[in-house]
């Protein structure tokens, strides 16, 4: 049992070293030109609302994950 | 570097030995006063002093306030401030039990000494990536970081020892990473928590003496999540108390909704030998215990065991991603 909880760490390190890459080199980079004074703000909501969407995957993963543990102790 | 030395030593010295002396004193201060609460885990009815959070309090401040003697600097002050705040948070929910929303909210107001002192850097820092710069995100970053890790370090203190060993080996790791990355002023304040839980785990080890409360376990968790955020190394910090944030993870994924733990049902039960089992209730939340004795029931200290185990792992994990900052790909 302990050796799924510790893959599921490993998992989850992984996973936040990838969407650590995904906003440094995707989500920082970004820029939405538009409305002049306005610019700073909306940069900054599109920002957080593509972080958001990031982490939605990142937690739906690592349901599936936790899921396909659950599975596997049942059957063992 | 050197100048450091002296006024770290007095400072981890008057951290531990100030929660180890006053500690005992705690105890026999509740239980002439008759606040105790059962250990639901002892096969005879056992009552123990309940909440410790003032000696934790008294260590960590104490030592912090040496600190800030020596080092007049806002990151300290945001810290000493912060943690306060959180234990005020932490006792007020000891003597009325509050709703599920009530230590969120709370706690979320006790990051603005943060805020205010503008004790943090909106960079965020990933390792092998570099950093990325969210100055907007950051703020709401720091107003969640606190109530996130307070109750994330009071949802893993069920069994003996556990919060107290757990934010032990949590903050010994974290304390080598901001060594690593030469953040040497950081790294003494974590080093003050690390030896105040480490001072607090003899008296609340199994089997326990005291329990922290809600007052000692977001105590720690709060003082924690406002170092993570002086330091710039919220990433490594998360990383750090994986199994803890697991265990978040698994019971609101299970409970669907943020509760007070006290609402739900228990996700264990005993055998004849008094070992933990899980439950056969249906509508139990999962957790990271219930996970650890799927297989097979163990006893309280077994389980404690295997979870400090979790946390060495995820430490060590935790020590190579502060290498890995230093690294750009």
């Amino acid at each position: 049992m302990s050796l799924a909880i510790f893959s599921f760490i490993f998992v989850m390190w992984i996973l936040i070293i990838i969407g650590g890459g995904l906003m440094v080199l995707f989500v920082g980079p970004l820029s939405f030109s538009g409305d002049g004074d306005l610019d700073p703000l909306i940069n900054s909501g599109l920002k957080v609302f593509i972080a958001m969407i990031l982490i939605f995957i990142w937690v739906f993963a690592l349901l599936k994950i936790k899921n396909w543990i659950f599975r596997k102790i049942v059957k063992s | 570097m050197e100048q450091l030395i002296i006024p770290a030593i007095i400072a981890i010295v008057v951290a531990f030995f100030s929660v180890y002396g006053l500690t005992p004193f705690v105890i026999r201060a509740l239980e002439k006063r008759n606040i105790t609460v059962v250990d639901a885990n002892k096969k005879e009815k056992t009552m123990i002093a309940r909440p410790g959070g003032l000696s934790i309090i008294v260590g960590i401040e104490l030592s912090l306030i040496i600190l800030y003697v020596f080092f007049p600097i806002s990151e300290i002050l945001a810290v000493i401030l912060t943690t306060f705040f959180a234990f005020i948070v932490g006792l007020i929910d000891d003597r009325k039990t509050m709703g599920g929303w009530f230590k969120p909210l709370a706690l979320a107001f006790c990051a603005a000494p943060i805020l205010l002192l503008g004790a943090y850097d909106s960079n965020l820092n990933f390792p092998l990536f570099g950093s990325v710069s969210i100055p907007l995100l950051y703020m709401a970053l720091v107003v969640f970081m606190i109530p996130i890790m307070g109750n994330t370090i009071n949802s893993i203190d069920v069994l003996n020892g556990v919060a107290s060993g757990f934010t032990t080996i949590a903050s010994f790791a974290l304390s080598i990473c901001l060594f690593i990355l030469q953040n040497y002023e950081v790294g003494i304040i974590c080093l003050c928590l690390s030896f105040a839980s480490l001072a607090f785990y003899k008296y609340h080890k199994f089997p326990s003496k005291i329990f922290p409360g809600d007052s000692g376990a977001i105590t720690f968790g709060a003082a924690y999540g406002a170092i993570a955020i002086i330091g710039g190394v919220e990433v490594i910090a998360a990383i750090a108390i994986l199994p803890a944030i697991i265990n978040s993870f698994l019971f609101l994924s299970s409970v669907k909704k943020i509760v007070e733990h006290r609402e739900i049902k228990n996700p264990t039960s005993h055998t004849d030998d008094w070992k933990l089992q899980t439950t056969s209730e249906n509508h139990a939340p999962i957790t990271l215990v219930r996970l650890l004795i799927a297989k097979k029931p163990l006893s309280e200290k077994q389980i404690g065991t295997e979870i400090f185990k979790l946390a060495v792992f995820s430490g060590i994990l935790a020590i190579i991603t502060s290498f890995m900052m230093g690294v750009n790909i």
